[in-house]
């Protein structure tokens, strides 16, 4: 398969989940388990331009297959505006729902660079996030897809103390 | 979590697909793997062989056939739900995709999966069932024609045989209109059905002619509940027709306490959402 534009050949189990694939096989750990069963998104990269969960992926079926991670969004150092509007907007916590939240939203811009708030809050429902930061999230993804539209970004909605 | 060991194969074809079934007690057919994985994981399932039908060609397309529209084994429930012909001819089957899952799950799950799947709480099934859908099985045998309203037999089981794949489904135009509703179990429509109902109603000349109400979530199956179609046939379809036909949504249901719900509960909105569902598909 080809992650992140480099081409991989490897012989795995049948049982190889494409998660422990990427992160045990060639040691991208930004792809995080959390909950191991679907639910959490921890664990979202994108495959073939469809966003899904790596844990309920056997790493058999992407054989052939173009699979983007968190590690291959950014270019040459450059942030994604996915990751700057998280930087930005304070779109993370603890950090561990992160690379999933980012990808998930990375393949919302992509089919949709105008997303209304509804829609951001409907494209990410399949990410779970135990810090309660979805409002700053919401906020960041809003930011990325104002910057990838080459437009001035929603002024952040907090007051800085004066 | 890793499942327990198994064999692998990817058939090119349907015929090879069977064939590897056919002589394989302890295979399984996997499509978008969304509903099988998990068992494998949680070790609820452990099949010595997986046949991973997701590289046949041909399986992925929504199709329309004139009278009816064919849904694929390997169309995804996020292109059921976005598919011009199944919004046009199946609004039902759309909407009940569209609450599907999540994104992630919508991306690589299939409708046809979830159908074979046979979750008391899936929704597609309703919607499907409501719709006066056929399911098409190919088995070494040939394929065979299976009327959705008995296609779930019970919990997880369906009427297809182990050496048998649902290749397709096939619903029929016609009708007024149809619609699918759901309380999700992380409140609002997410998640799996607390309780959920789809209507397919046929009105002519300000009369029901003809009307289907099949629930999911509330029973030990998604199942047709002939009495709520019976009720309304005739009537003008009005709210006061609709709620007195809804009172019949639970009438032959095995109703089914489990965390969410109380069988009460589940009595309660198995009517609420057959209401609500008769009165999207009937414009209102």
């Amino acid at each position: 398969m080809t992650v992140n534009g480099t081409r991989y050949d490897r012989d795995v189990e049948p049982r190889t989940l494409l998660v422990h694939f990427l992160r045990e096989e060639l040691g991208l750990t930004g792809t995080h388990v959390g909950c191991d069963t679907s639910y959490c998104g921890a664990c979202t990269v994108i495959v073939d331009g469809r966003s899904v969960k790596s844990c309920t992926y056997l790493a058999v079926a992407a054989d052939g297959a173009d699979v983007r991670t968190v590690e291959g969004v950014a270019v040459d150092g450059t942030l994604h505006p996915v990751q700057e509007g998280f930087w930005e907007r304070h779109g993370l916590q603890c950090g561990f729902c992160t690379p999933g939240m980012i990808m998930s939203s990375v393949a919302l811009l992509e089919q949709n660079p105008a997303p209304g708030e509804g829609e951001i809050r409907h494209a990410i429902e399949g990410n779970l996030c135990r810090c309660t930061g979805y409002h700053n999230i919401v906020r960041a993804v809003e930011y990325a897809a104002a910057k990838m539209r080459g437009e001035e970004p929603p002024a952040p909605d907090w007051e800085v103390p004066s | 979590m890793y499942p327990r060991k198994f064999d692998y194969t990817a058939p090119r074809t349907i015929a090879d697909a069977v064939a590897a079934l056919a002589g394989d007690e302890g295979a399984k057919v996997m499509a978008g793997g969304m509903s099988l994985l998990p068992l494998m994981k949680m070790r609820l399932l452990s099949p010595a062989t997986i046949v991973d039908i997701g590289r046949i060609d041909g399986l992925d397309r929504i199709e329309d056939r004139g009278d009816h529209i064919a849904v694929g084994a390997l169309v995804r429930h996020a292109e059921t739900a976005a598919s011009d012909l199944v919004q046009t001819h199946a609004p039902a089957l759309a909407r009940a995709a569209s609450l599907t899952g999540d994104v992630q799950v919508r991306n690589k799950g299939t409708t046809c999966g979830s159908l074979a799947h046979a979750d008391i709480a899936a929704d597609q099934t309703a919607a499907v069932i409501a719709l006066g859908a056929t399911m098409v099985a190919t088995g070494p045998g040939g394929t065979r024609e299976i009327a959705a309203a008995d296609f779930f037999v019970d919990t997880l089981t369906s009427a297809l045989a182990p050496d048998e794949i649902l290749t397709e489904v096939r619903i029929p135009k016609g009708g007024s209109g149809s619609a699918y509703d759901k309380l999700g179990r992380r409140g609002g429509r997410s998640d799996y059905a607390v309780a959920g109902a789809a209507a397919w109603v046929d009105k002519t000349n300000g009369s029901i002619t003809a009307a289907r109400v099949a629930v999911t979530g509330v029973g030990t199956k998604p199942m047709l509940v002939e009495a709520v179609g019976a009720a309304l046939v005739g009537t003008d379809g009005s709210p006061e027709a609709i709620a007195a036909a809804a009172e019949h949504a639970t009438e032959g249901v095995t109703l089914l306490e489990d965390l969410y719900g109380s069988e009460e509960y589940k009595a309660h909105l198995a009517k609420v959402y057959a209401a609500r569902a008769l009165t999207e598909a009937l414009g209102g």
